[in-house]
């Protein structure tokens, strides 16, 4: 997928500037796009260890399990075949529970580390699971309480109230989780639908 | 709202602390973890931080958001939030870019102003994270993952017009 994806992003592009004639500003934005994330990954590399590292205290600490026995009845209608107390479930409370908190920077190598755990249950390869499409997408869908990075732009702009934007930011973000949590959960019982029908035809044959 | 890191760091500390954890070594072994986290997602990101700045470069994203114009007019969306909405999936820092300017055109509490404000605090940059958590653990079939993704960033792109007509007019 991730390869046709990229693919299409070059052609397109390139096609796109021979109509547009942008084909010096393409040429110059392959070295600045490469170097910008060169910049963006230097920004990261920071706060990535800073939190990796505080959360390596918090899992010595225990309080990762603290946290994850309040998250956990709400993780485990959703990864039902996760077991409790695991190292995936608390992973997985920790980047929810900082995701919650509007630190999205501590909520990725909270994150990353869950789809380690996620991948150790999972036999496959190079094929995602069907709980890691959910947790992926119950990224992608940012649930966040304090939108501060937003209200920081809009009080710089002259906003009379910053953060009144909160309760449309809550209903729309739950919104959208829920559409995106629920289309995850209906085709990835769709496949496992397809793949039951396989089995059972394979074995009908045998017979 | 600035007290929540700090609250949250030394509330970490002390707890370690309370637990008699030798925290600086705990912070030293996990922040080596951190950094080659960063090493194994450096590949992924060159790659599509070049790609999506090519795809804004050759004009390809303007010519979407002019396609899109006339239907979103519509559906009743402004079509100053198209731009913003497609570029918001895909990167994070050209969607701020366009946020920044709605906001120094039109006002942060005016009608636009608030529906892309909206919009940039309930999403997340859907392509980076699906790069950065599939590509930390090297799965390449990702299956329905960017489709479910997306369809939640169309559902808050809708629900942005909906809460900021319904809330604040």
């Amino acid at each position: 997928m991730m390869n046709y994806i990229w693919a299409g992003m070059i052609v397109l592009s390139f096609i796109a500037a021979i109509f547009t004639g942008n084909i010096s500003e393409l040429s110059s934005s392959v070295v600045t796009g490469a170097s910008k994330a060169v910049e963006l990954l230097i920004s990261i590399l920071g706060i990535i260890c800073f939190w990796s590292g505080m959360m390596e205290v918090a899992k010595r600490s225990g309080l990762t399990d603290l946290l994850a026995r309040m998250f956990s009845p709400v993780l485990r209608l959703l990864f039902p075949h996760i077991p409790k107390g695991s190292p995936a479930m608390k992973s997985m409370s920790l980047n929810i529970s900082a995701n919650l908190l509007g630190i999205g920077n501590a909520a990725t190598p909270f994150g990353i580390e869950a789809m380690r755990e996620l991948k150790r249950l999972h036999e496959d390869d190079d094929t995602a699971s069907d709980d890691m499409v959910l947790f992926v997408v119950l990224n992608t869908a940012s649930l966040q309480l304090i939108p501060t990075t937003v209200a920081a732009y809009r009080q710089s702009y002259g906003s009379n109230s910053p953060f009144d934007i909160m309760p449309a930011v809550w209903v729309t973000s739950l919104t959208a989780l829920l559409i995106g949590v629920t289309a995850a959960r209906t085709l990835s019982s769709l496949r496992i639908g397809k793949r039951d029908r396989k089995l059972k035809a394979r074995a009908k044959a045998w017979n | 709202m600035e007290l929540i890191i700090p609250l949250i760091i030394v509330f970490f500390i002390i707890f370690a602390l309370i637990k008699k954890v030798k925290v600086f070594d705990a912070f030293l072994f996990g922040a080596k973890e951190g950094l080659y986290t960063v090493y194994t997602i450096a590949p992924t990101l060159v790659g599509l931080v070049a790609a999506v700045t090519m795809l804004s470069s050759s004009g390809v994203l303007d010519i979407l958001a002019q396609l899109i114009s006339p239907l979103a007019e519509k559906l009743g969306f402004p079509a100053e939030i198209v731009p913003v909405a497609v570029l918001r999936p895909i990167s994070g820092g050209g969607s701020t870019a366009l946020l920044v300017d709605i906001l120094e055109r039109f006002g942060p509490d005016s009608f636009v102003g608030r529906i892309v404000s909206v919009m940039a605090g309930a999403t997340e940059t859907t392509f980076y994270a699906v790069a950065v958590y599939f590509g930390s653990v090297g799965i390449k079939k990702i299956r329905h993952t960017l489709l479910c993704g997306l369809l939640a960033d169309f559902t808050a792109v809708v629900f942005s017009v909906l809460t900021v007509r319904l809330f604040y007019s």
